[in-house]
């Protein structure tokens, strides 16, 4: 298992946090916080080893195009690149969305 | 939905199968909130709780912000009730120390507000292997919890069994679906003890052939499970059908006597007096099932091996 942070400049604002996927065989799952600072922060565990650079480039490509700010949290489960993308989209999407009945809670 | 092809236009009973909105299909949380009545549900220990298991980092494993079970408490056709789901996807959707907890507490919880004037029936989703084997006895103990509040519970309320599938409900969670007032399965869903490669494993595969599915799904599967009494309800994969059949489990009340405390009902089964040559058969879809002749025993589990061997399925 293995641990990364990465930071992006990112100007976008989101209007609530969003949580999307399951830490399941070729899934991830990301927990999304909104924030003020001009800053994406990312932090990936995953449970393989040494695709640092695999990782970096999917991210850096990411947020090029999607720089929303806030606080993501990845974790992975053996997701391709291409999962992760759509995650990271989908997430981004859903913090969009007006609340949904699932944000509800105690 | 507008383009449905002459082939299933021309057959009404294909129709609900074209028509349905899958259960089996969506991951815990949607399934948990998809039966509770529109806008009612209020989820606890959500995500952004972030209580995960502490144990399973220092293993290698990457954890889940809610260790793969979801509470969610609303109303169910007008009345209060919390559905557990668990998340089949994360580790086998074994019972952990933190997930146990989360699933003890519901029910314990549910039990005193029963207790104190305000009822409450409970659904377990049960997509399980068991005890996540990463966690040892906190995953035992934790069951054990479930079934100490679950047997509360369900004197005062129903609490109802929901095994869906694809992966069924295995190891000690199937000693608490046997403990559910009512089970609902799907044509997906399996219910037994040990999982079939266990059993082969263990006593040989003239005991239980795990690469034969006729023989699994004819042992596990819902039309056996359903015609021996051990489930009350097998549905379409469907969201409304699926929310109905618990709906209709819930209003049935608490009964008299429970499955489990029929105790010579269930020492029959252990003996079929038909040799374990019946044909059992998928009700609504005309598929017979049967066992392979190398099964000559409706109990083909191996109590003592099960809650070790529980995330195996």
């Amino acid at each position: 298992m293995q641990t990364l942070n990465l930071e992006y400049h990112a100007a976008d604002r989101a209007a609530r946090r969003a949580h999307v996927g399951v830490v399941g065989s070729g899934d991830l799952e990301i927990l999304f916080e909104p924030g003020t600072d001009p800053t994406a922060s990312v932090r990936v565990r995953t449970t393989v080893d040494g695709f640092d650079v695999v990782w970096r480039r999917v991210l850096d490509a990411f947020f090029a195009h999607h720089p929303v700010a806030g606080r993501y949290e990845l974790n992975d489960f053996g997701a391709t690149p291409g999962i992760v993308s759509l995650r990271l989209l989908q997430v981004q999407e859903t913090s969009r969305k007006p609340a949904h009945p699932e944000s509800n809670r105690i | 939905m507008s383009d449905i092809p002459p082939s299933v236009a021309e057959r009404p009973e294909l129709q609900a199968l074209w028509h349905r909105h899958s259960f089996v299909e969506l991951d815990a949380r949607a399934r948990a909130f998809s039966l509770l009545d529109e806008d009612t549900g209020q989820e606890y220990c959500d995500p952004f709780d972030r209580i995960e298991s502490p144990w399973l980092e220092p293993q290698g494993l990457v954890p889940e912000s809610d260790d793969g079970l979801v509470v969610v408490k609303g109303l169910l056709a007008g009345e209060s009730c919390v559905v557990i789901g668990i998340e089949g996807a994360f580790q086998g959707g074994s019972i952990g120390e933190v997930s146990g907890a989360k699933a003890a507490c519901a029910l314990q919880l549910a039990a005193r507000d029963a207790r104190t004037g305000q009822p409450i029936s409970a659904v377990l989703l049960l997509e399980t292997g068991g005890v996540r084997l990463q966690e040892g006895t906190l995953g035992l103990n934790a069951v054990a919890e479930i079934l100490s509040a679950l047997l509360e519970l369900r004197g005062m309320r129903p609490v109802i069994g929901v095994v869906a599938g694809p992966l069924g409900s295995y190891g000690g969670m199937s000693i608490v679906a046997g403990l559910c007032t009512r089970v609902v399965l799907t044509h997906e869903g399996r219910l037994g003890f040990n999982g079939a490669q266990v059993i082969e494993s263990e006593a040989g595969i003239a005991e239980f052939d795990s690469s034969d599915h006729a023989l699994i799904w004819s042992v596990n599967g819902p039309a056996q499970r359903y015609a021996t009494g051990l489930a009350d309800a097998v549905v379409l994969d469907d969201v409304p059908a699926v929310r109905q059949a618990v709906i209709t489990a819930v209003a049935a009340g608490v009964p008299e006597h429970h499955r489990s405390e029929e105790l010579d009902v269930l020492a029959a089964r252990l003996s079929p007096s038909d040799g374990g040559q019946a044909r059992f058969s998928l009700p609504g879809l005309g598929i017979p099932v049967a066992p392979s002749p190398g099964q000559d025993s409706l109990a083909a589990s191996h109590p003592g091996s099960a809650q070790q061997r529980g995330a195996e399925s």
